[in-house]
């Protein structure tokens, strides 16, 4: 077991790496090429780079690599190591103490600022990572960058599993308030309805908030997790597509919402569940829960 | 240029010529920014935008319309939902601070997924700004 927040402190601790140097001084080709790109009129830059560039002038290129010392790269191998394998970024703070002119060279320097987490996010569970960089021409700090990433285990996603040909379901009625639902599902994700106002978690879905009455709802889509609350087994009447008996159980998500759905296995209370998927046509897919082996 | 001055709304055409140049242009050479196969087959829907252009977008939306005496000092910006190649990127913002010649001007870029990049740039305008 990998102590991350140990790990993250050690990292910390070496400080600034050592300082990398731009392949090129700041030119005017480069800046052309991106001023074409972007599609950016702006005159000024003749004589100038646009600050946004800044850390074009030190990326590591085509076939780059990572000095060790960077700590970044450190990080993301002890993440990786300890299984939070995915990675995507969720700010870059950039300021700029003064304009670059042609012909100056660049080297950049970073450091690791903080770690925190295990955090639970709509990705999976993940840890953010902020580092530190500073632009230097010389010994004069010309830039700096605060950069955050997130690096996650992905929340899993199970594979639809297709039916018999000729299943049947009894169909949902699908309507506004409930569409995002079976889109999800068709997506293999649980979504919960999410109060655009106040954020209240809420389920079946609705019009409006109970709570504070907004009537702009947005989802969270779950993990996929949870306990048995409650559970019915259903002996009778006939349900086309059925085989009696066969159990609906009350599920209590980690989110903390309840939610309804065919439990496939022995039923108990406090039972930790998982959803899984089912593909009754291109139309329909139906969530249900299975039991979980826990780790 | 006053609080609550609203900038006009900016589109941008995701093509992926553009998704592609612009990250060839800020020397970002990761798969997923050029190679439609290798992006699908990490799980995303189609190459987008690399972080270096969005930080280049917002600056250029700001500058677009300050004109370019305007300095830029500072570009904050938290990343959202990708911007996919045939996306179209549309920007708002308003003036939110003043400080005689230093503005704060808030930024959203949006696509139909939602909120590719929120974000504030700090610009410094010449003293003879209205």
């Amino acid at each position: 077991m990998i102590d991350i927040e140990k790990e993250a402190a050690r990292v910390a601790e070496q400080g600034e790496s050592a300082p990398r140097l731009a392949r090129d001084p700041v030119n005017l080709p480069m800046i052309r090429n991106w001023l074409e790109a972007l599609g950016d009129e702006h005159p000024g830059y003749t004589e100038v780079a646009p600050p946004a560039m800044v850390q074009v002038w030190t990326m590591a290129g085509l076939r780059g690599q990572r000095s060790p010392d960077d700590p970044l790269g450190q990080m993301m191998a002890i993440l990786d190591e300890a299984g939070y394998t995915s990675v995507v970024a969720t700010n870059s703070d950039q300021t700029y103490h003064r304009y670059l002119g042609v012909g100056e060279q660049l080297s950049v320097t970073t450091s690791l600022e903080d770690v925190t987490g295990p955090k639970r996010t709509g990705l999976g569970e993940g840890w953010f990572v902020t580092t530190r960089s500073t632009w230097w021409v010389g010994d004069e700090a010309v830039a700096e960058m605060r950069f955050r990433v997130l690096k996650f285990k992905p929340a899993r996603k199970p594979e639809p599993r297709r039916r018999e040909p000729g299943a049947q379901a009894i169909r949902p009625s699908v309507n506004r308030d409930t569409e995002y639902f079976w889109e999800g599902t068709r997506q293999g994700e649980l979504r919960i309805q999410r109060c655009g106002g106040c954020g209240l978690l809420r389920h079946p879905p609705g019009p409006m908030c109970p709570e504070c009455g907004a009537t702009k709802p947005t989802y969270l889509v779950s993990d996929g997790y949870g306990v048995v609350y409650s559970y019915v087994v259903h002996h009778h009447p006939q349900v086309p597509g059925k085989q009696t008996p066969f159990v609906i159980a009350l599920v209590e998500l980690d989110e903390g919402v309840r939610m309804l759905g065919e439990l496939d296995g022995e039923p108990s209370i406090g039972q930790r569940v998982e959803v899984v998927f089912t593909e009754i046509d291109d139309e329909l897919t139906m969530p249900s829960w299975r039991p979980r082996a826990d780790r | 240029m006053r609080i609550g001055d609203p900038l006009p709304e900016w589109h941008v055409e995701a093509t992926p010529t553009f998704v592609i140049s612009t990250a060839l242009a800020t020397r970002d050479f990761q798969d997923v920014h050029h190679d439609r196969d290798l992006a699908v087959r990490r799980g995303s829907k189609d190459i987008f935008i690399n972080i270096l252009t969005t930080t280049g977008l917002v600056q250029r939306y700001v500058t677009d319309w300050a004109g370019p005496e305007a300095l830029v000092r500072q570009v904050n910006i938290k990343l959202g939902a990708p911007c996919f190649a045939h996306d179209t990127l549309k920007f708002f913002g308003q003036v939110v601070g003043r400080e005689q010649q230093d503005l704060t001007i808030e930024v959203v870029g949006r696509t139909a997924h939602g909120d590719h990049v929120t974000g504030t740039v700090r610009i410094e305008v010449p003293a003879w700004t209205p």
